[in-house]
């Protein structure tokens, strides 16, 4: 590695750790600009006991001293009680939450990634054929189709009118249609990528000198064209993984999945603060994380990209 | 050689060196009126079927979602079981298309006709199609609306930040490093959620409070978070188009800084300018509906396409096609404006075709 890349990835991981930064402040003065503060919509509750429960929860401090006491509870990976789920940690139902969307998560991404090359090379090697065409307009109907409609339609045909899968989530199989819903927009989308850039790689010189020396065709797709033609489609690692996260918010509440997703929703709607703190801190850092991996990937495996 | 030392002893054709008739000129200039780049374009976008097939259904869909509601006889928000002074009428809820309540079914019998649910009514008695053209219509608004309000303060930071370039240039870039790398969803609902309560109590009042706090939430959160892409787009052009001659002439016979960007530097850029924000629109629906979705977006009886949706799921075993309508809806719009975009991109700025 060059010391251009070295700089490279260190001005990204500083640009990462400021943007989870920036996240948790906005996160915080949000969350405390909020009218009434987290104990509104409480049912007739007494000044004492809002007091104790203010008290209880450090929220009657000045705003700078609960900021960097939460500052430094998060950093610890303490994001406190949840205050709609009593006597449950936020972090422990995260952690629960992570599990069941973690397995929904990898799954999608991986089928999205596999589909999404073998259906890309194929469209490209048999170019303006039938094949072509239709792998091309059922990606197209894909990529126009918002997630959480795409969800829903797969509920109808297959949960309702065919009975053939479940559709609640946390049953046996449950997790088959939110797996599919989330992956049918990344793999339509890698197919698409993955036809270009090949289409591109097999009009490139070497693939002709490679042909002119009579290197079997097998080896010429895979060894040559495939290899090259990848490359683009390690940028969409972190925006896939984006995908899938804020897809999982809808996905999950359509089929009832116990997931990560489910748990933000559900804390937005019943204003649980301190879980929607949590959240959405976890999340973001996760998303920024994956970013950043995929764009130092993208640099240190193709030597030609001209660095920023 | 014979010929060419002929050629050496000066014979001119004193013919050729006459003024041209008036009939060779015609011969010679071919006549053919200039075409602007901007004919160009209308033409090779004119040539691209499926371009012109989209736009002829978001004209199509947006013209049915203004016309229809002038002349059809229910009204979005209507709950037609529900009249002043009498028991609620139940039999109007959940009517499949086509279908009458009782008390439309005796006036049928008596001879009168009756306007029919052409996919049927809500679990409230509200006719559904109208909430659907009615939801197609605030989708649509939105959208357009929202990738305005993009396009204004993207072009006004970038436009600034390209053109002063230096210490400017560098502090607002990084703020739009920042914005970018944030994840924008997260924060839409993070700030959605948050919005809707104060905004609700300060539109109160107001002429704004018809259209509702969520969605006013929703201008507000496009307006923080999605210019950075655009603002980068137009700096990016700015900063190539101002090493050009005529900025320097410009700026040589004095002209001032909102003069050059004005007059040469977005005008020049506008063809870029014009198709990033057809693209943004599809975008915004997708935005306000997945909102709608997670219901944070349009305040109720206000239908959208995505609030629909996400209250078709409640009926879903007996009514599916509550969901597949709206679902079609918002498909068809998307699907049509990103191909036009595309097809607009193709036509006016070969050049960004990546």
């Amino acid at each position: 590695m060059n010391p251009k890349t070295i700089s490279y990835i260190i001005k990204r991981l500083i640009l990462a750790v400021f943007t989870v930064w920036v996240v948790f402040t906005l996160t915080f003065f949000i969350m405390h600009a909020v009218p009434g503060g987290p104990f509104v919509g409480e049912k007739a509750i007494s000044k004492a006991a809002q007091q104790a429960l203010e008290a209880k929860y450090g929220l009657d401090k000045p705003l700078s001293t609960q900021y960097f006491t939460y500052l430094n509870d998060v950093v610890h990976l303490r994001f406190g009680p949840s205050l709609k789920q009593r006597g449950r940690m936020v972090i422990d139902i995260m952690a629960d939450g992570l599990k069941t969307s973690a397995k929904l998560g990898v799954v999608a991404a991986v089928l999205a990634l596999i589909i999404g090359v073998v259906l890309g090379a194929g469209a490209a090697l048999r170019r303006n054929t039938i094949l072509d065409r239709i792998i091309m307009v059922l990606t197209t109907a894909f990529v126009s189709m918002p997630s959480f409609i795409m969800g829903s339609l797969l509920l109808v045909v297959f949960a309702i009118k065919l009975k053939v899968l479940p559709a609640n989530g946390a049953a046996a199989g449950g997790l088959i249609l939110p797996i599919i819903t989330l992956m049918l927009y990344p793999m339509a989308y890698i197919t698409r990528l993955t036809r270009s850039s090949m289409l591109d790689v097999l009009g490139q010189d070497y693939i002709r000198t490679a042909k002119a020396k009579g290197v079997p065709a097998g080896k010429i797709i895979f060894g040559h064209a495939l290899k090259n033609s990848l490359i683009p489609v390690i940028t969409y690692f972190g925006p896939m993984l984006a995908y899938i996260v804020t897809g999982s918010l809808v996905v999950e509440q359509i089929f009832a999945v116990p997931g990560i997703g489910r748990a933000f929703v559900s804390s937005i709607i019943n204003r649980d603060y301190m879980m929607i703190m949590g959240t959405t801190i976890v999340l973001a850092t996760l998303i920024v994380v994956m970013n950043l991996v995929s764009d130092i990937l993208y640099k240190v495996v193709d030597p030609r990209i001209t660095l920023e | 050689m014979d010929s060419n030392l002929k050629k050496l002893s000066m014979q001119v054709n004193l013919d050729d060196l006459m003024p041209a008739s008036e009939k060779e000129k015609e011969y010679m200039v071919k006549m053919r009126p200039s075409t602007t780049a901007f004919q160009d374009g209308v033409k090779r976008l004119k040539k691209n079927k499926v371009a012109m097939v989209s736009f002829a259904i978001i004209i199509l869909i947006t013209l049915a979602s203004i016309v229809v509601p002038m002349f059809w006889p229910y009204k979005y928000e209507a709950m037609l079981g529900v009249t002043p002074g009498k028991p609620v009428d139940a039999s109007f809820n959940n009517l499949r298309p086509f279908e009458y309540s009782k008390s439309e079914e005796k006036r049928i019998e008596e001879g009168e006709k009756v306007f029919p649910h052409v996919f049927g009514t809500d679990s409230s008695g509200r006719d559904y199609f109208i909430r659907v053209i009615y939801g197609t219509r605030i989708s649509l608004a939105v959208g357009f609306f929202a990738s305005i309000i993009v396009l204004v303060i993207g072009l006004v930071v970038g436009s600034v930040a390209g053109y002063a370039g230096g210490m400017v240039d560098i502090i607002i870039m990084r703020i739009v490093d920042v914005i970018y790398s944030l994840p924008d969803m997260l924060m839409v609902i993070l700030l959605a959620s948050v919005l809707r309560e104060p905004l609700g109590k300060a539109l109160e009042g107001t002429v704004l409070e018809k259209i509702g706090s969520n969605i006013i939430s929703l201008f507000i959160i496009f307006a923080l978070l999605y210019w950075v892409s655009m603002s980068r787009l137009i700096r990016g052009q700015i900063l190539s188009l101002r090493e050009q001659e005529y900025v320097l002439a410009a700026q040589a016979s004095g002209a001032k800084g909102s003069w050059v960007i004005r007059k040469h530097l977005i005008p020049n850029s506008i063809s870029v300018i014009v198709i990033s924000t057809a693209l943004q629109i599809p975008n915004a629906i997708f935005t306000e509906s997945y909102l709608s979705f997670l219901g944070l977006g349009v305040n109720a009886p206000m239908p959208s396409l995505g609030s629909l949706a996400s209250d078709a799921l409640n009926g879903l075993k007996s009514y599916p096609y509550r969901l597949v309508i709206p679902a079609l809806v918002i498909s068809l719009i998307v699907l049509s404006l990103n191909l036009f975009g595309d097809g607009l991109r193709d036509a006016f700025d070969p050049k960004l075709n990546g």
